[in-house]
C-alpha cells in the first residue's frame, strides 16, 4: 500500500531526526525511515562535542545557528540532552602552534566571527588546570560544550514522533524512485510517496546519491573513542589539541572520554567495526603526557561509529543539483553532531520556504555537479 | 614472575584454562600445533578445578572425586608442550584473530590461526531486594574461597536458590566444618512435572547417583525449605535478615551471610566482542553462541568450547575442548589428526556427557520472579539502576539494552553487563511484550576487562601513527 506524506526523510541520525522534527514544526507530516534504530551509528555513539571551535569557515554560519538551538534544547525537545556548556579549548603545545592559533583567530575576526578567542598560558591554566605546564596557550570558544549523543538523537526522534512524524525503524528504505511528480520509497511491503525526499543516511547516503546520479567523493570511516572508569573531577571544558589527534572530555559522572579521530576499520554492511588498538595506544600516550592525573585510570570500553567523510571535509547540504524535491544532508565528516539541530531547522526552511537566511551555499552538492535544474 | 608470550604468532591460542581449555590446549599441542594457553587465574583449573595444583584442601573426599579429575587434565597439558601463561587477561579479540593480552601490567599482541574460546560460565544474576548488601554473595564466590583458601562460613549462613552447584557447595561447606543454618530451595514446583519426561536420560547419566547422594548428605544436616516463591535480604548497610515465602507462609530469619545461586550462564563477553553471533536459548534462559558441531563460530577461525558454548557441565566441557582442538588440527595439520581419537568417538563421549542435561535445565529453570525484578530492586549494580528506572526509560523510548545505555548507563560500568545484562534483556522483553531474542543484548566492546591508560600508552605504536600529526 502506498501512503502519501509530505516528505520522506531517509536516515535516523541526528540530522534526519532533526529535519523530521523541524518539518513537523512547519506543519508538514514527514515519514522518517531508519534501517536500524535512531542513533544506532555515528549520531548515537560520537563524542558528543557541541563545538563551534576550529570549524571550517563555510560551515561556521550553520554552526552558529545550531548553537542558538542547543542553548534552548530543553524548550525544543522537553529533554536537556545532558547538554552542558563549559566551553571548548584548543590547546597549543608550543609557540609555533600558538602562532597558527593567532592567525586563525585574526582570520575569523576579519570575517566578522567572534566565537573563537585567543588565550595565553595563564588563561589556559585557569580553564584547564590539569594540562601540562609546557603549553603556551590556545583558543577557547566559551559557549561550546558537550551533550549525550544517544540521548539527544533519541530526544529528536521522540519529539518528531510526538509532533506527527511517522517513524519507521528496523527496515531499510529501498527502491527509491521518482514518478508522476512524487518520490516513492519502499519500506518492506509498504511504500511511501511524497514531493520531498531528504537523503540523511550518513555512511549510506553516498550510495543513495550515486544511485540518483549524483556521485560524490565520500568514504565510510569509523573514528574510535574510548572511555575510562570514574576519576575525581579535574576538568570542565572539552579539550582538543592543535597538533596531535586528541579530544578529551570528563563527564559529570567522572568518566573521561578520549577521542580525536583515529580510525577503526568499518564494515558498514555488517554494522561492525574492527578497532585498531595500536592507534588507540597513541591517544593513550598523548593523554599520558598531557594529563598525568589520568595515568592510573582504567579504560573500560572502546568503540567506533560508522559515518561518511567527504574528500574536502565539508558536508553535502542543500537541494539536489539534478532532481526536483530531492535534498541532501550527509557527509558531515566527523563533525556533524553539533550541526544537527541547526541543519534540521535550515533544511526545513529550504524545503518549506525555498530559502534560508543562514549561509549554507558553500556546502551544496553543486560543488561537485553544476546544477541542471 | 611475569612471562610474555614467546612468539607473536601461534597456530592455536586457547583462552581459559578450565576443563575445556585444558583439554583443548593439550590436544592441540600433542598434535604438534604451536599452542598458547592464556588464563586469567594464578593456576590451571578454571572454576570447576580451581586451585587444582595448589588447594590446601588435601582430603580428596572433601572436594569430591569429580574435582580431582582436573589433576589428570593438568598433567596431560604439562606433558603436551603447550605454552601456558597464567595471570594473563585477554582484553581484546577481533575477527582478524588479533588478541590483546595483559600480563603483569604490560600488554602484548599475538595472532592466531585458530582461537578456541574456553571462557566458561558466569553465575546468573539473582536480583532480589537487598542482593547488593554486604553479606550477600554468590555461591560461586564462596566456592572460590573454599577451594583456594579452605575458607568456610562460620556465622549464621543461609543458602538460597537452586541447581547442582548449590548442593555441591553445601556439601563441600559441611564437609569442611562450615556452618549452614538453612537452605531455601527456589525450584519451581511445576518444574518437577515438566522435567519428568526427560528423567529417564538423567537416571542413566553419571550425575544422577552423585547428585542424589549429595542432596541426601546435605538434607541430613541442614533444614531445607523447598518451594520458596519470594525471597529478599534486608539490613542497614549490612545483611541482617533473610525473608522468604514458602507455601504462602512468610518467614524472616536472622543471617550474617546469604549465598545466592540459580545456575550458570555462558560468559559471552569476549565472544560477543569478537563479533560471534549469539541466540537466545529459551530453555537455559541465556545467550548461546551460534556454533557448528565442532564448536566453530560464524567468525572464521574462532571456536568456542566448554560452558561458553552453552551450559553442559565439566564433563561435556572436556570433550568439547577436544572436539574444537581436533577441528583445528584437521584444518591446520590434517596428517597429525590421525593420532587423535576418532571424531566419532569424541561425539559419542559428548553425547554421554550431555545426557540428562535437558532434565537439569528443565528442573532448574529459574522462576520469573527471581530473574525479572520489580520496583526498587537494583538491576545494574555499577550504576545503581533499579527495575523501575529501567521500565520508566522503556516507557519513553528505550527499546533495547543498547538504547537504555543512553538513559541509564546500564551495562556501561566496570562489569560491562556481566551482572545486569540478562536481567535487562528479560525486563525489557517483558515490558514490551517481545521475546528476548527480539530485544537483543548489549553490544559488547573491548577491552573486555579494563586496562590502565598507562598500560595502553606503553603499547608499541605503528609507524604511521607516530608520524600522524593531523587533527581529525
Amino acid at each position: 500500500m502506498t501512503r502519501n506524506v509530505d516528505a520522506i526523510v531517509v536516515g535516523g541520525g541526528i540530522h534526519g531526526c532533526s529535519t523530521a522534527l523541524h518539518l513537523c514544526l512547519a506543519g508538514l507530516k514527514p515519514v522518517l525511515i531508519e534501517k536500524d534504530y535512531a542513533g544506532r551509528h555515528a549520531s548515537g555513539v560520537n563524542a558528543g562535542g557541541v563545538r563551534q571551535l576550529a570549524r571550517h569557515v563555510p560551515e561556521i554560519p550553520l554552526s552558529i545557528r545550531s548553537m542558538g538551538i542547543w542553548e534552548k534544547i530543553s524548550d525544543l525537545l522537553d529533554d536537556n540532552c545532558s547538554f552542558e556548556s563549559h566551553g571548548q579549548v584548543l590547546v597549543a603545545e608550543d609557540e609555533e602552534e600558538l602562532a597558527i592559533c593567532r592567525a586563525r583567530v585574526a582570520e575569523l575576526n576579519a570575517l566578522g566571527f567572534t566565537h573563537e578567542e585567543l588565550i595565553d598560558a595563564t588563561e589556559l591554566r585557569r580553564l584547564v588546570p590539569a594540562v601540562a605546564e609546557t603549553c603556551p596557550g590556545g583558543v577557547v570558544s566559551r559557549r561550546d560544550g558537550a551533550a549525550n549523543p544517544a540521548q539527544t538523537t533519541t530526544a529528536f526522534r521522540r519529539k518528531a514522533e510526538q509532533l506527527g512524524a511517522t517513524v519507521r525503524e528496523g527496515v531499510a528504505a529501498s527502491n527509491i524512485r521518482y514518478s508522476d511528480g512524487l518520490w516513492h520509497v519502499d519500506v518492506g511491503t509498504d511504500s511511501y510517496a511524497a514531493p520531498v525526499l531528504v537523503n540523511a543516511a550518513g555512511a549510506w547516503a553516498g550510495r543513495i546519491a550515486a544511485a540518483l546520479g549524483e556521485a560524490v567523493p565520500v568514504e565510510t570511516v569509523a573514528p574510535m573513542l574510548m572511555i575510562t572508569s570514574r576519576v575525581p573531577h579535574f576538568i570542565d571544558p572539552v579539550v582538543i589539541l592543535r597538533g596531535r589527534k586528541l579530544s578529551f572530555k570528563q563527564f559529570k559522572s567522572g568518566t573521561v572520554l578520549i577521542g580525536g579521530g583515529h580510525l577503526a576499520t568499518p564494515d558498514q554492511d555488517r554494522n561492525e567495526t574492527v578497532l585498531d588498538w595500536k592507534s588507540l595506544a597513541t591517544s593513550a600516550q598523548t593523554v599520558f603526557e598531557l594529563f598525568p592525573v589520568m595515568r592510573s585510570a582504567t579504560i573500560v570500553r572502546a568503540w567506533a561509529g560508522i559515518e561518511a567523510r567527504m574528500k574536502d571535509d565539508l558536508p553535502v547540504f542543500g537541494p539536489s543539483s539534478r532532481h526536483k524535491g530531492l535534498y541532501h544532508q550527509f557527509g558531515f565528516s566527523l563533525h556533524g553532531f553539533q550541526l544537527g539541530p541547526g541543519a534540521g531547522a535550515v533544511m526545513a526552511e529550504l524545503i518549506v520556504n525555498g530559502g534560508t537566511q543562514t549561509r549554507v551555499s558553500d556546502l551544496g552538492i553543486d560543488r561537485f555537479h553544476p546544477s541542471t535544474l | 614472575m611475569t612471562v610474555a608470550p614467546k612468539s607473536e604468532d601461534y597456530d592455536v591460542v586457547v583462552i581459559g584454562a578450565g576443563p575445556a581449555g585444558l583439554a583443548a590446549a593439550a590436544t592441540s599441542a600433542e598434535a604438534g600445533l604451536s599452542t598458547l594457553l592464556l588464563d586469567e587465574n594464578i593456576g590451571p583449573g578454571g572454576q570447576v578445578f580451581r586451585a587444582i595444583s595448589s588447594t590446601p584442601v588435601t582430603d580428596r573426599n572433601q572436594l569430591g572425586a569429580d574435582y580431582w579429575v582436573g589433576a589428570d587434565l593438568v598433567q596431560a597439558l604439562r606433558a603436551s608442550g603447550a605454552e601456558v601463561i597464567h595471570r594473563a587477561t585477554v582484553w581484546s579479540l577481533d575477527r582478524n584473530l588479533e588478541i590483546a593480552v595483559s600480563i603483569g601490567g604490560a600488554s602484548a599482541f599475538v595472532k592466531a590461526k585458530r582461537v578456541i574460546l574456553a571462557t566458561g560460565a558466569l553465575e546468573r544474576p539473582f536480583p532480589i531486594p537487598g542482593w547488593t548488601l554486604p553479606g550477600v554473595m554468590t555461591a560461586g564466590a564462596a566456592q572460590t574461597m573454599l577451594k583456594s583458601s579452605a575458607l568456610v562460613p562460620d556465622g549464621r549462613t543461609v543458602i538460597a536458590g537452586q541447581g547442582p552447584l548449590l548442593w555441591l557447595l553445601a556439601a563441600q561447606i559441611l564437609r569442611l566444618g562450615g556452618r549452614i543454618d538453612r537452605i531455601l530451595d527456589t525450584t519451581e514446583r511445576r518444574n518437577y512435572l515438566a522435567a519428568l519426561p526427560h528423567a529417564f536420560a538423567f537416571l542413566t547419566s553419571p550425575y544422577f547417583a552423585k547428585g542424589l547422594s549429595m542432596m541426601r548428605e546435605v538434607k541430613a544436616k541442614v533444614q531445607v525449605v523447598s518451594g520458596v516463591t519470594e525471597l529478599s535480604a534486608a539490613g542497614d548497610g549490612l545483611l541482617a535478615s533473610v525473608s522468604y515465602v514458602a507455601g504462602r507462609k512468610r518467614e524472616t530469619i536472622p543471617a550474617d551471610l546469604l549465598l545466592l545461586h540459580q545456575g550458570v550462564v555462558p560468559n559471552v563477553n569476549l565472544a560477543m566482542a569478537a563479533g560471534v553471533e549469539h541466540h537466545w536459548d529459551d530453555l537455559q534462559l541465556c545467550w548461546s553462541p551460534v556454533l557448528d558441531a565442532s564448536g566453530n563460530s560464524p567468525v572464521a577461525g574462532i571456536a568456542i568450547a566448554g560452558d561458553g558454548a552453552g551450559i553442559g557441565g565439566a564433563n561435556a566441557a572436556v570433550v568439547r575442548g577436544r572436539i574444537a582442538a581436533r577441528a583445528a588440527v584437521d584444518a591446520l595439520a590434517p596428517a597429525a589428526a590421525a593420532k587423535l581419537p576418532a571424531i566419532a568417538t569424541l561425539r559419542a563421549d559428548l553425547a554421554k556427557a550431555e545426557r540428562g542435561r535437558v532434565f537439569l535445565d528443565t528442573l532448574f529453570r529459574p522462576a520469573p520472579q527471581f530473574r525479572i525484578p520489580s520496583g526498587d530492586t537494583i538491576v545494574c549494580r555499577c550504576e545503581e539502576v533499579t527495575a523501575k528506572d529501567v521500565l520508566d526509560s522503556v516507557a519513553i523510548g528505550a527499546t533495547g539494552p543498547n538504547q537504555l545505555k543512553a538513559y541509564r548507563r546500564t551495562g556501561m560500568g566496570p562489569c560491562q553487563g556481566r551482572l545486569c545484562g540478562l536481567t535487562v534483556t528479560e525486563l525489557i522483553a517483558q515490558a514490551r511484550g517481545k521475546s528476548p531474542q527480539e530485544i537483543g543484548y548489549y553490544r559488547l566492546r573491548a577491552p573486555v576487562k579494563p586496562i590502565t591508560l598507562a598500560e595502553l600508552a606503553a603499547v608499541p605504536k605503528t609507524e604511521a601513527d607516530v608520524k600522524a600529526v593531523v587533527r581529525g
